[in-house]
């Protein structure tokens, strides 16, 4: 017989006010309302969070963690970007 | 009379399982070692080295990180086999919902159904993390080539079996379950994080199911030990084979998807479980079952290999029956799924126009 895939979302939900919304895992469901729907009975019976953001799965764009040169190197390099690298003369303080 | 009133504080060992659940989320929170360094090359071999240096460093492997095809094929093997187990769960118990008997004991059984059918959707949510496909997932189990638990291939005959399987077979799940919140693939140590939290209520209203039971009538206790008699076995077997005779358990440890045998989680199960039946005021069917203080552990007889073999191949009490019922399930939802999505694209067509 024929069968239906719905599409796959992927759910975000805030666990409560001043946290950022944390991915918590995915469902598949058929349009933007029913994902919700699905997020809150799925991933939120126990109070776990005060809102919820469903994306569509297709709709996320990712790094690949093994590309060729690493997309992340220009952070690594440069080090005067941390306060550790700068050597403080004695004495001097709050900063 | 609140049954609550004389129950006991706390049930032995529980406490300590959740705690270790508690201790593996507390390390998801930190910043593994060696976590971020990206593969420097795309050869095989550099990839392969990067692997295994995230697992030796017992750091995190996450989506689309490049994984050994093995190291893919046992997640995906395991996890679905645990999908499936939770979603075929429903039924032992879903059977006993109308007939439970006070309306707070309906709810109990319906929340923890429902908990079931979300522990299988979080699981499916990790395959697919993996590349795995969820409707080929639902065809494998459906066509049987993909397998479920053993003991859900056995009858609840009785209330009182709808308490033993959750104190029994749920205490086992917890033992079995706990160290995979430890387990190098990330998005299964997260979701069996929320699946142990979630277990430990269904493992501990079984218990309460019982012990209500245990202290009523004459008829009652009856029902409740042989309910506890009829559980035992399988409870056991669903430990898995003998390490000596697992298939996948070796290679799975040295990944670190597993961290022990199943001898070591069956025989850390029997040790929580017997101070339980105590308290319980109900009796294991073992008569071997007895203290060993050289080893520091109890010894008991083994459950039935061959039993286990049989029934997950195919031939337990409630194999056919069970999995008709999850295709009969599959099939007669496929109009609703079918409705939804004309209904999603009709409305996606409007809000284009």
């Amino acid at each position: 017989m024929s069968q239906t895939e719905w599409p796959l979302w992927e759910v975000f939900i805030r666990a409560r006010r001043g946290l950022g919304h944390l991915h918590v895992g995915s469902l598949r469901a058929a349009d933007t309302t029913m994902a919700l729907q699905h997020a809150r009975d799925l991933y939120t019976r126990r109070g776990e969070g005060v809102s919820i953001w469903v994306v569509p799965t297709d709709a996320i764009g990712a790094s690949s963690p093994d590309e060729k040169d690493p997309l992340f190197d220009p952070a690594m390099d440069k080090v005067y970007r941390l306060p550790s690298y700068y050597r403080m003369p004695e004495g001097a303080e709050r900063l | 009379m609140d049954p609550r009133a004389s129950q006991p504080a706390f049930i032995p060992g529980a406490a300590e399982l959740l705690a270790e659940v508690e201790a593996a989320e507390s390390l998801l929170d930190q910043r593994g070692p060696a976590g971020a360094a990206a593969p420097a090359g795309g050869e095989e071999a550099d990839l392969l080295a990067h692997f295994e240096a995230v697992i030796a460093a017992d750091a995190k492997i996450e989506p689309r990180d490049w994984v050994p095809a093995g190291y893919r094929e046992s997640l995906i093997r395991q996890i679905a086999q645990h999908a499936h187990s939770e979603i075929v769960g429903m039924q032992p118990e879903s059977n006993w919902i109308t007939r439970a008997p006070s309306l707070k004991r309906k709810a109990i059984l319906l929340a923890k159904v429902q908990d079931e059918a979300g522990h299988g959707l979080y699981l499916y949510s990790v395959a697919e993390s993996l590349g795995a496909n969820r409707e080929s997932l639902l065809t494998a189990l459906h066509d049987g080539k993909q397998k479920y638990l053993n003991f859900i291939n056995y009858p609840t005959l009785t209330w009182g079996d709808v308490g033993a399987l959750a104190w029994l077979t749920d205490g086992a799940a917890v033992v079995n379950q706990v160290p995979l919140c430890r387990s190098s693939y990330g998005p299964y140590a997260r979701a069996m994080v929320r699946v142990c939290k979630e277990e430990s209520f269904h493992h501990r209203q079984g218990f309460d199911l019982l012990w209500t039971l245990s202290q009523g009538s004459p008829a009652q206790h009856t029902m409740a030990q042989e309910a506890v008699n009829r559980w035992w076995g399988p409870a056991l077997a669903m430990f898995g084979p003998p390490h000596r005779d697992s298939t996948h358990s070796e290679k799975s440890m040295a990944w670190r998807i597993k961290r022990f045998t199943n001898d070591e989680l069956r025989q850390r199960f029997v040790d929580i479980t017997v101070p339980q039946a105590e308290i319980l005021g109900l009796t294991l069917p073992d008569p071997a079952l007895a203290w060993n203080s050289e080893r520091g552990h109890y010894d008991f007889t083994p459950p039935d290999y061959e039993e286990l073999k049989r029934v997950v191949a195919g031939n337990g009490p409630c194999n056919r029956q069970r999995l008709a019922r999850r295709r009969q399930a599959h099939e007669q939802g496929e109009w609703v799924r079918a409705a939804a999505a004309a209904h999603a694209a009709k409305h996606s067509r409007e809000d284009a126009a």
